[in-house]
């Protein structure tokens, strides 16, 4: 680390360090984008992901704190901190043109913030209507319902957008359009089926080719971040199996280990190896629940049905085990809620037992179909440079060829133990992705068949104080949720409510790539190619 | 299911009180019943999922559950073929005149289901700036399955509900029930004038 220290205070004097579970560079705004394009080309730093953009409000200024990776300096993990002293009018530099997935992080910072990015190609609201009235996580908000009523009136489409460039040393305002005059415009979502929930694709074509995608996100944002403000840690958790709620107990447990590393808690080896058993069987299930969808958006119904028939299985065991089908609620502060069903065991070796067979059985049905070949293949060619430089993780990343597993670059719990493959295609296309997760099902089923047998005695819960109060300070914990890398920011002023969390979702990224991955695609093809990512939309708009 | 399976027939009861109240001709009656009985068995919904809810409703479409024995089968994707909306999951301030829009297009008779916590009530994010507190600050609901999200089995229950409500109706003439949406619609104004 000391290392990092010294080669950042030579491209960057006038940085300061804060130490803390991660190094956090104090830059100021005037050196950020040089700061920044040297953080990402100089080979000796070489931060080529930029995992979470994270917007603040510290009461007497605002800012933004950026987490940034280096994938070849053992996915070593900095802070920079960027501050504005002028809350109300707030500009930073944009890097969206260093790291492309910044671009819409940068959007639902203005949103959130109402912070502003210099030379940021397209500066609008991503989550709320255009006449939403006020920056809803600066502390200042004026949350009277009667600035913002429920509007019934329809949205008017806006295609007006502007960006903030400097021109002899001022910073002017300078409109711009979404679309060119002539382009021919078609609305997808957002109460449309097959874009796996509540998402809004503004599509310009050409005869059938498409040109350029506009992703209107928010039709399902929820507000959560603001919420958790109010509430003490124990009371946040729940958010978490609702935004992606195919990926709840890895959320869940994301979010325990992040409060759990504030507080410095053990947690007792069998919660460790339940927590992973039931976070494998969530993949399992999820991935099952993409082999459906993908399947029937492209006609394919029985293969649904198929998927759906394996997916109540895992469903049954967390029933039993965590009293719901969905929302399970399990992951508690120090460990789980309940022990495990006396029928668990003999119910998960059932599942590891069956599953090869069934999965061969998708492989005849739908993999290897010629039609569902023709409409993956070749498909949605997302290039594994572009999949670094959009932060796109999980089966989507990999299936680009890039390894980025949370479990194998940031191990947590007891991974680092088990023996599974990191499942890596080169195809970078539909078919791939979905491969992916086909084999991504193999493995999870590995690691339960090392977890069912050696499931420790003990304790399902540590101690843990009455009213948890976290340290002042900032924590950062990623896990490998069933659609790539779910982070938590909580900063904490030392109260029992925190001062800020932030969830960095991974389907959020996912959504980026949707103009990328689509242009020059036949329109028809945006469907499958919004299936093969796989991303779902409450966890985008949280 | 039998009568004393279900937990609320007070209002069944006084629908059909009204029913008999105001008299029904045998002929137009006995068509009632049969339309109705055609109606309730064959009941086409809009799937309208945002969020968790809408996952519990995919299962209740497979084969499992397979909703297709009470001739529920047929989501539809367009307003326009649907009878009953069913509302999973949480609305939120830019979904409303959505929401709104798509009730407008289906076609009557039109029912709507508030299914989950958040279509009732606003659920576990009553609290927050932009999330609407039960859908029907913004549609009439017919009928309310609660649960975070409600299980199979308690999504049957509240379709079975609807069609319960169905069968007690008056098919021709039954004007009352429009006046009653129009009613609601008077109390809920489309919001014209915006601040700032
Ligand atoms: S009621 Fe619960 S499960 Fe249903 S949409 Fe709301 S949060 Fe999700």
């Amino acid at each position: 680390m000391s290392d990092i220290k010294e080669k950042i205070s030579k491209v960057c004097p006038s940085a300061t360090f804060e130490e803390g579970e991660n190094l956090l560079v104090n830059v100021p705004e005037k050196e950020w984008y040089g700061f920044a394009k040297k953080l990402k080309d100089d080979k000796e730093l070489d931060f080529d992901v930029l995992s979470a953009v994270v917007g603040m409000d510290w009461k007497d200024s605002i800012g933004v704190i950026y987490y940034l990776t280096s994938t070849s300096h053992n996915w070593d993990m900095i802070a920079v901190k960027v501050v504005c002293e002028n809350r109300d009018n707030a500009y930073i530099h944009s890097v969206s043109d260093l790291w492309k997935v910044a671009n819409f992080q940068e959007r639902e910072v203005y949103d959130f913030f109402g912070i502003k990015f210099i030379n940021h190609p397209d500066m609008r609201r991503f989550f709320l209507r255009n006449d939403w009235v006020g920056h809803p996580l600066r502390k200042d908000y004026d949350a009277d319902p009667k600035l913002n009523p429920i509007r019934l009136d329809d949205e008017i489409n806006e295609d007006d957008t502007c960006s903030y460039v400097e021109e002899n040393g001022e910073i002017v305002r300078k409109p711009g359009k979404v679309f060119g005059e002539d382009d021919y415009v078609v609305n997808i979502g957002p109460q449309h089926p097959s874009t796996h929930g509540v998402m809004r694709f503004r599509t310009s074509v050409d005869g059938e080719e498409v040109k350029k995608v506009d992703v209107v996100s928010g039709y399902i944002h929820r507000g959560i971040e603001k919420l958790c403000e109010d509430l003490t840690y124990p009371q946040i958790l729940h958010f978490t199996d609702r935004m992606d709620y195919m990926s709840a107990h890895q959320n869940r447990h994301c979010l325990c280990m992040c409060i759990e590393k504030a507080l410095g808690l053990e947690v007792p080896r069998r919660a460790q190896v339940i927590r992973v058993m039931m976070d494998e069987l969530m993949r399992i299930s999820s991935h099952l629940l993409s082999f459906g969808c993908t399947a029937m958006d492209l006609g394919a119904t029985t293969a649904f049905f198929y998927g759906f028939r394996e997916r109540e299985l895992v469903l049954d065991i967390f029933e039993k085990t965590c009293g719901a089908r969905m929302s399970m609620n399990y992951n508690v502060i120090g460990g789980v809620i309940a022990d495990l069903h006396p029928d668990f065991v003999k119910d998960v070796k059932h599942l590891i037992e069956i599953m090869p067979s069934r999965l061969k059985e998708y492989h005849d049905v739908f993999s290897n179909n010629l039609i569902a070949k023709n409409r993956l293949v070749g498909v949605g060619i997302l290039p594994k440079k572009d999949a670094i430089n959009y932060d796109i993780t999980g089966p989507s990343g990999r299936g680009s060829n890039w390894s980025c597993d949370c479990r194998k670059k940031h191990p947590y719990s007891i991974y680092p133990e088990l023996k599974f493959e990191e499942v890596l295609m080169d195809g970078c296309d539909s078919y791939s992705r979905y491969m992916v997760r086909m084999k991504e099902i193999e493995q999870s089923i590995k690691i339960l068949d090392q977890l069912v047998d050696n499931i420790p005695e003990g304790e399902i819960r540590c101690q843990v104080p009455k009213i948890i109060k976290l340290p002042a300070g900032r924590w950062y914990q990623q896990v490998e949720a069933s659609r790539g890398t779910f982070g938590v920011y909580i900063e904490s002023d030392g109260n029992k409510n925190p001062f800020r969390v932030h969830f960095q979702s991974p389907c959020f990224n996912l959504v980026g790539v949707m103009d990328l991955c689509c242009t020059g695609n036949m329109i028809a093809d945006l469907i499958t190619i919004g299936a093969a990512l796989d991303f779902v939309i409450p966890d985008i708009d949280r | 299911m039998t009568r004393e399976d279900f937990k609320d027939n007070e209002y069944i009861d006084k629908l059909v009180e009204e029913l008999n109240a105001t008299g029904a001709n045998v002929m137009v009656g006995k068509m009632d019943d049969l339309i109705n009985w055609g109606r309730a068995n064959s009941l086409w919904p809009l799937c309208f999922g945002t969020s968790c809810c809408a996952i519990e409703f995919m299962s209740l479409g497979a084969a499992r559950y397979d909703m297709a024995r009470f001739g529920f089968e047929v989501a539809r994707n367009s307003p326009r073929q649907a009878d009953y909306i069913m509302v999973q999951g949480t609305i939120v301030h830019r979904m409303a005149p959505v929401m709104r829009r798509l009730y407008e297009q289906v076609a009557e008779p039109k029912y709507v289901i508030a299914c989950g916590g958040c279509a009732v009530s606003g659920g576990p994010f009553k609290k927050s700036y932009c999330v609407v507190n039960g859908v029907d600050e913004i549609l009439p609901v017919d009928v309310y399955i609660p649960g975070c999200p409600p299980r199979p089995e308690a999504m049957f229950y509240g379709l079975m509900q609807l069609q319960r409500k169905i069968k007690v109706e008056r098919f021709f003439g039954g004007a009352n029930r429009k006046e009653k949406i129009e009613e609601f619609f008077k109390q809920h104004p489309e919001e014209k004038g915006h601040i700032g």
